[in-house]
């Protein structure tokens, strides 16, 4: 079976986020899936994947509830991908594929655990995580997307920013930097080829990886507001009208910090934040309530009727 | 070896210089000096290496040792690198003077998160009412849990 057919049908685990704050990145995720003929299986009965804030306190937990969902859409769904479209989970669940495949204490507390919850343990290599961006790119690709493009984003200038667990630590992603076609860690370009498929123009934006201070949001929400300020000037800088995302953390600090910025330091950047998957289901014809434009706190329809989105 | 608060300052005033071969000078030196905080403050001594013609790499090399995390600004510094190179191997190309400033946006993003992370692993999460120790002592503080 080949990759394009393997990534037609997945078991889908929205994760937290995406029930919450990353709701609209759920909703259009979801569009676009049905609107390209993809079919999106959710993981029954999921859990959180961890976090950051079981795995500050004991990784191996961490693991073991990263394994459990892994489990579940292997041993009781019998599905071989799972794709999580929220970085934090697409990081989590290769994570702990690397660590169940390299580390032998965690193996034990992740199969002692998973008796003690009644189910199967996971096996490393029964699955295969993916990022939503695999799963477009791979089962409808470049030409595809052109192809059925009815709204072009022709006009629209994105930076796209990837966050900085989509490709970190490198070690836990070993499909990438792996030739040609594969994504890369150090310049990601899955979200510009996918954009740029669909008529818009990807500007050259020298933090696509960058922190944008999620970790510090409760903390420190000066310092996150500071680093998000500065990612939505340097976007700006670099000629953007729309930040794309791919990750509902990043997504929402850039939402929320670029209100706070405003409030607080008297500093505001005009300029869209938006998911790829959002602006990809309006390229394909869908209407900005589809994708869930409304639920985003900050509000581009204005921007979007301009381009003859809305 | 300037404090933060000093830093901050000095890449701010950095992109007024008219000279932008020594502007972009400065702005490399004070990321330099951004790592070499980090460093410091993990008890080891700033090494003077360079990594492909550059000091700041070999820094932030340094700086990730026992802490991948830190990894999280590699590509920054990288950026930091191809920006300097682009001012001072391409002084007299047309968009020189925006390049400049993209320089200057991006060691404040290494400035940022350098300074920030800093604060969390010096006086543990969740603790906002850090925040006027850090601004009264800015540097020397131990380092005592990992951000």
């Amino acid at each position: 079976m080949t990759t394009k057919d393997k990534y037609k049908k997945v078991a889908y685990y929205p994760g937290c986020a995406l029930e919450g704050t990353g709701h609209a990145y759920n909703r259009s995720t979801k569009a676009i899936g049905k609107e390209l003929g993809l079919e999106l299986v959710e993981v029954e009965n999921w859990n959180c994947c961890g976090a950051m804030e079981v795995k500050n306190i004991d990784p191996k937990i961490q693991t073991y509830l990263s394994s459990r969902v892994m489990s579940v859409a292997a041993n009781e769904m019998d599905m071989d991908v799972v794709m999580a479209p929220c970085n934090g989970c697409y990081h989590n669940l290769k994570k702990a594929e690397y660590d169940l495949a390299n580390d032998a204490d965690s193996a034990q507390v992740v199969d002692r655990l998973s008796k003690k919850a009644g189910h199967k343990t996971y096996e490393s290599g029964q699955v295969e995580t993916i990022h939503a961006l695999d799963w477009i790119k791979d089962t409808i690709g470049e030409d595809g997307l052109r192809e059925r493009v009815k709204n072009s984003l022709s006009g629209i200038k994105i930076a796209n920013y990837y966050g900085c667990m989509y490709t970190r630590p490198r070690h836990i992603f070993p499909e990438k930097d792996s030739g040609p076609g594969s994504e890369s860690t150090s310049k990601p370009h899955f979200m510009d080829d996918l954009l740029e498929a669909a008529g818009a123009e990807n500007v050259d934006f020298p933090l696509k990886t960058a922190c944008c201070g999620g970790a510090h949001t409760l903390s420190d929400s000066d310092t996150s507001t500071k680093l998000v300020l500065n990612i939505l000037k340097t976007a700006k800088l670099a000629g953007a009208d729309v930040i794309a995302t791919e990750c509902p953390t990043c997504h929402t600090g850039l939402e929320m910090h670029q209100i706070r910025a405003e409030k607080t330091l008297g500093e505001k950047v005009d300029i869209k934040i938006l998911y790829f998957t959002q602006l990809l289901g309006m390229a394909l014809g869908l209407k900005p309530k589809k994708v869930g434009v409304h639920e985003n706190i900050s509000d581009s329809m204005r921007f979007l009727k301009e381009k003859g989105l809305a | 070896m300037r404090t933060f608060a000093e830093l901050e300052l000095a890449l701010e005033s950095a992109t007024g210089n008219p000279d932008q071969h020594a502007a972009a000078d400065e702005i490399l030196r004070i990321s330099e000096e951004v790592l070499e905080h980090w460093i410091v403050a993990k008890g080891a001594v700033p090494t003077d290496d360079t990594r492909e013609g550059f000091r700041l790499l070999a820094l932030h090399r340094q700086g990730t040792k026992g802490d991948p995390s830190f990894n999280a600004c590699r590509e920054t510094c990288r950026e930091i690198a191809y920006h300097f190179n682009l001012v001072t191997l391409q002084p007299n190309d047309a968009e020189t003077t925006d390049r400049l400033a993209m320089l200057k946006m991006i060691s404040n993003h290494l400035y940022l998160f350098v300074s920030g992370k800093m604060q969390v692993a010096a006086l543990g999460d969740f603790c906002c009412s850090s925040k006027p120790i850090r601004q009264a002592t800015d540097v020397d503080l131990p380092m005592t849990k990992e951000a």
